[in-house]
Formats: C-alpha cells, structure tokens, sequence
C-alpha cells in the first residue's frame, strides 16, 4: 500500500461525490486519472482491505425492505426536520451532508409496501420532496484498515 | 467468502452470544474461517442498513433497573398522537400498537420504580387514559432470537 | 489484580454499553479510552457484570422487523394462580417462545397474568404454530387471546443507567 492508495481511502471514507461521473471527480482530486482510480480500487478490493458488497438491495435476502434516500430541507427547518425522521422507527440513519440534499438517511422496513408508506409519510410530514437513490447504484464499501 | 453467506451466518450464530475477550470480532472470523476484516465490513453493512440495531449485552431489566409493561385503551382517532406522545419519552424502548381494545403496548425502563410510576402518571394527566401497569413478576423464558431459516 | 472500576465509570460504562460495541479490532479498547480506564478493567467489569446476571445476554442486537419477521405476537392466558408457575414453565420451554412473564392482573379490565411472544414471518403460520402448542399442552381451554402488532412506533434498547447530566431528586 503506498501513499496513494492511503489517500484513495482516505478520500473514500467521505463518501463518493454526487455527481454524475464521480470517478472523475476524485481522479481530479487526488490529481490522477480515472482509470488509475478504478485499477487501484479494483487492486485494493483484491487484496482485501477494501470489501465490496452487492447493491444495497441484496440485503433484502433475508426478508426486509431497504433504501437510502435523501432529503434538500432549507436550512432553517434542518433541527425540525431531522427530529422529526428520528421519530420513525423505519429511520436506522440520518446525517447531514454539504450538498443542496443535505440530509441522507436509511429507511429499514419490514417490506415494500411499509418502505413505500413511509416514503409517502415523510414527504406529507415534511411537505419535501424524497429523493429515493436507486438500489442498483448504491453500494456499501467497507473498509477496515487504519490509515 | 460469499459475504451475503457472511452475514447470514453472523446472525445465525452471533444472536445468542458472542465472545466476550479483547478481539471479539476476530475470533469470530476464525471460528467462521474467514478474516477479521470481513467479519467487521460485514457488521458495518448490517449495521448502516438498519439490520443491526447494536453490538454488545441486552440487560437484564429486573437487575439493571425498573422496567414495566404499560397499555393504553386509545380511541382510534387519536391513536397516532397518543402513540407519538408516549414515543417521546427516552424511556420507553419498546412501543407498539396491537389488535385489542388496549390497543398501544409500550415497555418503560429506568433507573428505579418511582420514576416509571411519575411516566405513568404524566401519561394519564396528558392524554386523560389511564395505563395498565404490568411489571414483571417472575420469567420463565427470556430468549429472544430469531432463526433465519428459508425465506420467501 | 487489576484495580475494578470506580462507581462513575460504572456509570459511564453502562451508558456506553447501551449504545453497544464499536466495529473496531479492540472495542473495549475504545470503551476503555472512553470512560478513562484501561481495557483490562473494563474487561474484568463486563465478566464480572455477566456472571452476576446483568446481561441477558451478549451478542448482536437484530432489527427483526427489518429482517422480515413482521408477525409479532403477543399471546396472553388466565392461569389459575395456583398453577401459574408450573404452566409458565413449561410453556416457556415450547419450541419459539421468546419470553414468557406472570405479571399481575389487573382486575376488573384485565384479567389476564401470563405472557408470551412470539415473531415470525407471517401471522397466519404465527397463529398455526401457537394453537398447535396450547393443544399440545392442553391449554387450549384457559382463556387466552393473541395480541397481533399492527404497527411500530418504537423499538429500541433499554435506557437504565442515568445520563451523567441529570440529576435524580430525592424525597
């Protein structure tokens, strides 16, 4: 593991950028070039100290409904707001992120159909628009290595 | 290793118990033939999909403090408010609406018995219904896993 | 001999502890840095809290509703005082009895003093399942009645241990 590799997961661990080509993005970062980007990831997740797993829908193997999703709540609302998704007990996460959707949270429902209600119960409690991230293109990378 | 099978086997086995030494989470990868490293993404993931509630001892109500079992007989339409209201005390851990005439169950648990009874009584001057109070007398079983198996 | 925990390390341990174990190679380690300890205490604490009965038990804490077990039910039965213990017992041992508590009855709007719950995938297998254990012990004549869950407001650990900010009047 060299310098770059350590600063590839250092930049991982805040997150991917919500953009569309976020590989890019972090190439620019980091001052490489995507490709160099994806073969070091490709290397680490090889090598173990990174751990890819399915899109987030495979956790659903055991019976439940997931999702991450997103919420743009004017800044003035943000306390209201965020005690106000604590409350549900769907709401496993919730935290601020530095972007025009600045609060993220997870729902972990017992199915769809509880997922859907509790998608439609936020957005009548808040009077906001859900941003519902695709399952196909959220994934969880973990990593475990101090750096 | 498969890390869905990971986490399947995790939950199987690690409900119950699971070591109590200075590296839990790598002896339960030995024990699984895999790495510490897995075994510890692996919980993450559980964890920041809202699979795993938390990591470590369930205490024993009767030894840790007080704790109750309270019912509410809520007319249906202020059935969400009431249970929105007994939800926001930190104390309750446990508050669920259910098929029956007292149709809002909630468990209380706190440091001592008077400050559960205080709860109990705020709940009755605040919402005008008056609470069953049912603490536990004596427990015959207190298990509380859940096999995996097949599922649909 | 490892010097044991003051009593507000105690405290604080138990407050961490509820939130549960950190994912990290050495959690105690953390737990220990946490309260201003060593890890070999807090160690020496937690075996000592589990062979007095503390806990429960250690492992990891589920959200079963979140891994599809949404039937929920609460089974309640009126057992003659006189018999309550040996039932208790014995239909706590049955096959998926979680719990199964005597609380007190509280006459004249509730008459029932034993507790049972059961979780499962569906209700209908959950109900199946709970007649064939009455029948099979021969309770099905006590009245008892099944209390299904319809809705989650709530579900989390205990809170015991008082937070350090609070104070606890007296008198």
């Amino acid at each position: 593991m060299d310098d770059f590799d350590r600063r590839l997961i250092n930049r991982l661990q805040r997150g991917l950028p919500l953009v569309r080509q976020p590989w890019q993005h972090v190439a620019e970062e980091l001052q490489s070039r995507p490709c160099e980007v994806l073969d070091r990831l490709h290397d680490l997740l090889e090598d173990g100290v990174l751990t890819r797993f399915g899109p987030m829908f495979d956790i659903e193997q055991f019976g439940g409904a997931f999702t991450l999703a997103a919420l743009a709540v004017p800044e003035a609302r943000f306390e209201t707001v965020a005690a106000q998704l604590n409350a549900l007990v769907q709401v496993a996460h919730n935290y601020r992120r530095e972007h025009q959707w600045n609060m993220w949270f997870v729902l972990a429902c017992a199915s769809a159909t509880e997922l859907a209600a509790t998608l439609s119960r936020i957005e009548a409690l808040t009077g906001l628009t859900v941003l519902n991230l695709p399952k196909e293109h959220t994934y969880h990378v973990g990593l475990y290595f101090p750096v | 290793m498969d890390l869905d099978l990971l986490s399947q086997q995790l939950i199987e086995r690690y409900q119950h118990g699971m070591p109590l030494c200075a590296e839990p989470y790598r002896e339960m990868a030995q024990v699984l033939g895999c790495r510490e490293a897995e075994v510890m993404a692996c919980l993450q993931r559980l964890e920041l999909a809202g699979a795993l509630s938390r990591i470590g001892p369930v205490f024993e109500h009767t030894r840790a403090g007080a704790s109750t079992l309270a019912a509410l007989a809520v007319p249906l339409e202020r059935l969400e408010q009431v249970a929105h209201r007994v939800s926001q005390y930190p104390e309750v851990n446990h508050n669920y609406a259910r098929e029956h005439h007292y149709n809002l169950w909630f468990v209380l648990t706190g440091p001592h018995r008077q400050h559960l009874e205080q709860i109990l009584d705020e709940l009755e001057k605040d919402t005008g219904l008056r609470p069953l109070d049912l603490p536990m007398l004596t427990a015959y079983r207190i298990d509380l896993g859940f096999s995996l198996g097949a599922h649909p | 001999m490892i010097t044991p925990l003051n009593h507000e390390q105690m405290l604080d341990l138990r407050q961490c502890l509820e939130r549960g174990l950190p994912v990290v190679p050495r959690p105690y380690d953390a737990l220990a840095e946490r309260i201003g300890a060593h890890h070999d205490q807090v160690l020496q604490q937690m075996q000592q809290w589990q062979e007095q009965g503390l806990f429960r038990r250690v492992g990891l804490v589920l959200n079963h509703r979140a891994l599809g077990f949404v039937a929920n039910a609460m089974l309640v039965l009126d057992v003659p005082d006189a018999l309550v213990d040996e039932i208790g017992a014995r239909l706590g041992r049955a096959p998926r009895i979680n719990l199964c508590y005597q609380r007190p009855r509280r006459l004249p709007l509730w008459r029932y003093n034993l507790f049972c719950m059961v979780h499962g995938r569906e209700r209908e297998e959950v109900a199946a399942h709970i007649q064939a254990v009455l029948e099979q012990q021969q309770l099905s004549d006590l009245p008892h009645h099944l209390l299904f869950s319809t809705r989650a407001y709530k579900q989390c650990g205990g809170r015991f241990a008082p937070p350090p900010s609070q104070v606890w009047a007296h008198g």
